[in-house]
C-alpha cells in the first residue's frame, strides 16, 4: 500500500498521457507531419548539390570548339544555357541583373588549335558561394571532355599533352555525389530532437500552466512515476517517427540500409531517451509553455549547426566540436551514417554509443534532481 | 486534547522572498467540524492550505494535521486529506470518468470501478460522465472536483475557494453536501468570501497579512469586534453617506439595499455622529447587531490601516 514506486500508478499516469495524447490533434499530426516535411524539405526542395543553373555562354567566334562546349555544359546538368551570345557586355549585362548564375566565355577555336591553352572564362554569382562551387568544379572537366572528340588527327597532340585549359579541378567522388546518402540519416537526428525535446519540455509545463500539476502534487504520485509517465509515451513516438524516416529512406530516397539493425536500435533508443530526458528537465525548470519553447531552441539551434548535420564537423573551430561532441547529437549521427553508409556494427558504433548513455544518465539525474514535490 | 483535533498546528509560518506570506499561524480544528477561512485576497490563506496539505514547506511551525506530523508525514498525510484547489485543476480534455479514474488509479483504490460508479452516482454525474471535464460549465466543474478529492474517502477536507463563481443553487447543493459529510464525521477547513458561507461554518477563522485576527463562531467573532451599528432607513439616507463617512468615531458606512449600515466602535461618538438626523422624520434610526460583513470589513481595514503607507 504504501510502496514508494507503484505500477498501478505508473499505468495509471501512461493511460492518461496516452488518451490526452490522443485528443490532441495538433500534437499527433505534428508527430507524423514534421519528420514528413522534414524528409520532403530537406530531401527533395533543400539541395547542396543544385544543379539546372542559368548559364549564359559569350562566343565570340562560333565554331565546332564552342558548339561541343556549349552542348556539354547542358548535357552535364549543371548549367543550362539560357541564352548564347557575342555580346560580351549583353552577357554581363545578364549576370548584373541576376538572370544567370554563369558566364562562359568560350575562347576563339584558332587558339585553342594552336594549343596557345587559352583561358576558358567562367564568371559566377558569387554571392551565394554554395551555389556555384560544385558546378564550378565541374566545368573545366565537362570542357576538356566535350574537346575530346574534336582535337583528334594532328590535334590530337593537344589532348596528350596537356589539357586545353590551364585551371583543372579533378572531382575524384562520385561526379553525381548524392546529397540524400548523407542528409536523410541526418535528419532522423533532427527530427529526433526536435520533437522529442518539445514534447518533452511541455510535459510539466503544460500541467503547471492548467493548474493540474498542484492536483498531481496533491495525490501520491512519487516523481520518478510522474517523470516516467511523461517519458514512455514519447518514446514510442519517436520509434514511430524512426520507423517513418528510416522507410522513407529505404524507399522514397533508395539510401542503403546495411549495417547492423542492433546497432541501430540501441542508438535510436538511447538517443531517444536522451532527448527525453533533457526536454524533462527543460520542463522542470521552466515556468510555461513559452520558456520551455525558448530553452528548447537553445537546445535545438547547435543540435543542428554543431552536430556535423548542417556543416562539415571538422571544418569547425576547436571549440565549436568540443561543443559538438557534448550534444548526443553528433553522436547518433555518427552512428546512423555509419550502421547505413558503411554497414557498421555494435563494435564500430561503441565509440559513439557510450557518449549517448553518459548524457542519458547526467540529463536523467538532472531532471530528476531538479523536481520538486512542493509548489515552492 | 491532540488526538480529538483533525488539524493542530502551531507558529505556521511561510515566507516568499523577503514577503512573509503566513506568520506564525495556530489552528486547532476538532474532528467532525467545519471551519471556515476568511480574509481578503492575498492575506496567506492558500498558502496556509498548501502547507497544511505539503504542498507547499512551511518554514516554521509544528504540530500534526490526522494525528501525523505536518512537516515530516506528508506523504501519509497526502492520502487522507482531500484538497480541492482555487482554480480547476482536473484534466480538461479528460472526460469527468476518466478524471475520476485516474485519481482513483493514482490513490491505489480497491474496486476502483465501483468507487467511481458510486462517485458519479452520489454526484448526479452519471448521464455527463463520458463529457469531457473542459467542456463543462462553472458548477458541474466543482461538482466534479469535490467529487474527486472525496474518491479516497478522505478525514480531512481542505477546500480553497470551492465556490468562487458558481451559481446560488449548486452553492447551496454544495453546502448541503458538505454539511451531510461533516455529520459522517469528516473535518472540513473551506475558505471562502462569502458572508453567507461563513454563516453556515461551526467556527470561523480569520486572518489579514498573514496573522489571525479573530477566530470562533460567528457570534463571537461579532461581539468580540466590539462593533455598534446604527441602522439609517429612509429615502434620504443615501445622501448622508457622505457626511457620516467623514463624522468622527464613523469607521464604515454601508449600503444593504435602501438601509444603511453605520459601525463604528464608539457607542457615544457613533451616537454624536448620527444626532442631527435624530428628529428627521423621513429616517428611522435604530441600533442593530453589526452584521459578518460589518465586521469583516472593520477587520480588514483595521488591520491594513496600521501598515499601510
Amino acid at each position: 500500500m504504501s510502496r514508494p514506486i507503484s505500477l498501478a500508478r505508473i499505468g495509471a499516469l501512461l493511460s492518461k498521457e496516452f488518451i490526452q495524447l490522443r485528443r490532441d490533434r495538433l500534437t499527433a499530426a505534428m508527430i507524423v507531419g514534421i519528420p514528413i516535411m522534414q524528409l520532403l524539405l530537406f530531401g527533395f526542395a533543400i539541395n547542396a548539390d543544385p544543379k539546372h543553373l542559368p548559364t549564359v555562354v559569350s562566343i565570340s567566334d562560333p565554331g565546332p570548339f564552342s558548339d561541343s562546349i556549349t552542348s556539354a555544359l547542358a548535357n552535364s546538368g549543371y548549367f543550362d544555357i539560357v541564352r548564347a551570345t557575342h555580346s560580351p557586355d549583353e552577357a554581363h549585362r545578364m549576370l548584373d541583373e541576376g538572370r544567370t548564375s554563369f558566364v562562359v566565355d568560350i575562347p576563339v577555336n584558332r587558339d585553342l588549335v594552336r594549343g596557345a591553352n587559352p583561358e576558358l572564362l567562367v564568371e559566377a554569382d558569387a554571392t551565394d558561394p554554395a551555389t556555384s562551387s560544385n558546378a564550378i568544379g565541374a566545368i573545366s572537366e565537362i570542357a576538356a571532355d566535350a574537346l575530346r572528340d574534336d582535337l583528334k588527327g594532328p590535334l590530337a597532340a593537344r589532348v596528350q599533352a596537356q589539357p586545353p585549359f590551364n585551371v583543372v579541378v579533378h572531382r575524384l567522388y562520385n561526379p553525381e555525389v548524392n546529397t540524400h546518402y548523407n542528409i536523410v540519416p541526418g535528419l532522423l537526428g533532427v527530427i529526433l530532437t526536435m520533437t522529442m525535446v518539445l514534447m518533452t519540455s511541455m510535459a510539466l509545463t503544460r500541467e503547471r500552466e492548467r493548474g493540474t500539476y498542484e492536483n498531481l502534487l496533491a495525490m501520491p504520485t512519487h516523481p520518478l512515476e510522474i517523470m516516467i509517465g511523461k517519458i514512455v509515451p514519447n518514446i514510442f513516438v519517436g520509434l514511430v517517427q524512426t520507423a517513418l524516416v528510416l522507410v522513407a529512406a529505404a524507399f522514397v530516397f533508395s539510401v542503403p540500409i546495411i549495417g547492423s539493425p542492433l546497432a541501430l536500435s540501441v542508438a535510436v533508443l538511447l538517443f531517444i531517451s536522451a532527448n527525453l530526458a533533457v526536454g524533462y528537465t527543460f520542463s522542470t525548470v521552466a515556468q510555461n509553455q513559452l520558456q520551455a519553447m525558448q530553452m528548447m531552441v537553445f537546445f535545438l539551434l547547435p543540435s543542428i549547426l554543431l552536430s556535423g548535420f548542417a556543416f562539415p564537423f571538422r571544418g569547425m573551430p576547436e571549440w565549436a566540436q568540443w561543443v559538438g561532441e557534448v550534444l548526443p547529437n553528433t553522436h547518433f549521427l555518427r552512428v546512423v551514417r555509419g550502421v547505413l553508409l558503411k554497414g557498421n556494427g555494435l563494435a564500430e558504433s561503441w565509440p559513439d554509443i557510450w557518449p549517448l548513455i553518459l548524457f542519458l544518465f547526467a540529463a536523467g539525474t538532472v531532471s530528476l534532481l531538479r523536481f520538486r514535490r512542493t509548489l515552492d | 486534547m491532540a488526538a480529538t483535533n483533525a488539524i493542530d498546528v502551531r507558529g505556521l509560518t511561510k515566507h516568499f522572498g523577503s514577503k512573509t506570506a503566513v506568520d506564525g499561524i495556530d489552528i486547532a480544528v476538532p474532528e467532525g467540524e467545519v471551519w471556515g477561512f476568511l480574509g481578503p485576497n492575498g492575506s496567506g490563506k492558500t498558502t496556509t492550505i498548501r502547507m497544511l496539505c505539503g504542498l507547499l514547506r512551511a518554514d516554521a511551525g509544528e504540530g500534526s494535521v490526522l494525528g501525523l506530523d505536518f512537516l515530516r508525514d506528508t506523504k501519509a498525510i497526502k492520502r487522507q486529506v482531500g484538497y480541492m484547489t482555487q482554480r480547476f485543476s482536473f484534466w480538461e480534455d479528460l472526460s469527468i470518468r476518466e478524471n475520476l479514474d485516474f485519481v482513483a488509479s493514482l490513490y491505489e483504490l480497491d474496486d476502483r470501478k465501483a468507487r467511481v460508479d458510486g462517485m458519479l452516482h452520489q454526484l448526479g454525474l452519471e448521464e455527463r460522465q463520458d463529457q469531457l471535464a473542459g467542456a463543462l460549465s462553472g458548477g458541474w466543474k466543482q461538482r466534479l472536483a469535490l467529487g474527486a478529492c472525496m474518491l479516497h474517502a478522505p478525514r480531512l477536507l481542505l477546500l480553497d475557494e470551492p465556490t468562487a463563481g458558481v451559481d446560488p443553487k449548486a452553492r447551496r447543493d454544495f453546502w448541503d453536501q458538505i454539511h451531510a459529510l461533516s455529520a459522517s464525521g469528516l473535518t472540513v477547513l473551506v475558505s471562502t468570501h462569502y458572508m453567507d458561507e461563513a454563516e453556515r461554518c461551526d467556527r470561523i477563522v480569520y486572518i489579514s497579512q498573514g496573522k489571525i485576527v479573530a477566530r470562533g463562531t460567528v457570534a463571537q467573532v461579532i461581539e468580540e469586534a466590539g462593533l455598534f451599528t446604527f441602522v439609517v432607513e429612509g429615502e434620504r439616507a443615501r445622501h448622508l453617506v457622505q457626511h457620516l463617512q467623514t463624522a468622527p468615531g464613523v469607521r464604515s458606512v454601508a449600503f444593504f439595499g435602501a438601509v444603511l449600515h453605520v459601525s463604528g466602535h464608539d457607542r457615544a461618538a457613533l451616537e454624536r455622529a448620527i444626532e442631527p438626523y435624530r428628529g428627521d422624520p423621513q429616517l428611522t434610526i435604530r441600533s442593530a447587531t453589526p452584521s459578518l460583513e460589518d465586521v469583516f470589513i472593520e477587520l480588514q481595514e483595521a488591520t491594513t490601516q496600521g501598515t499601510a503607507t
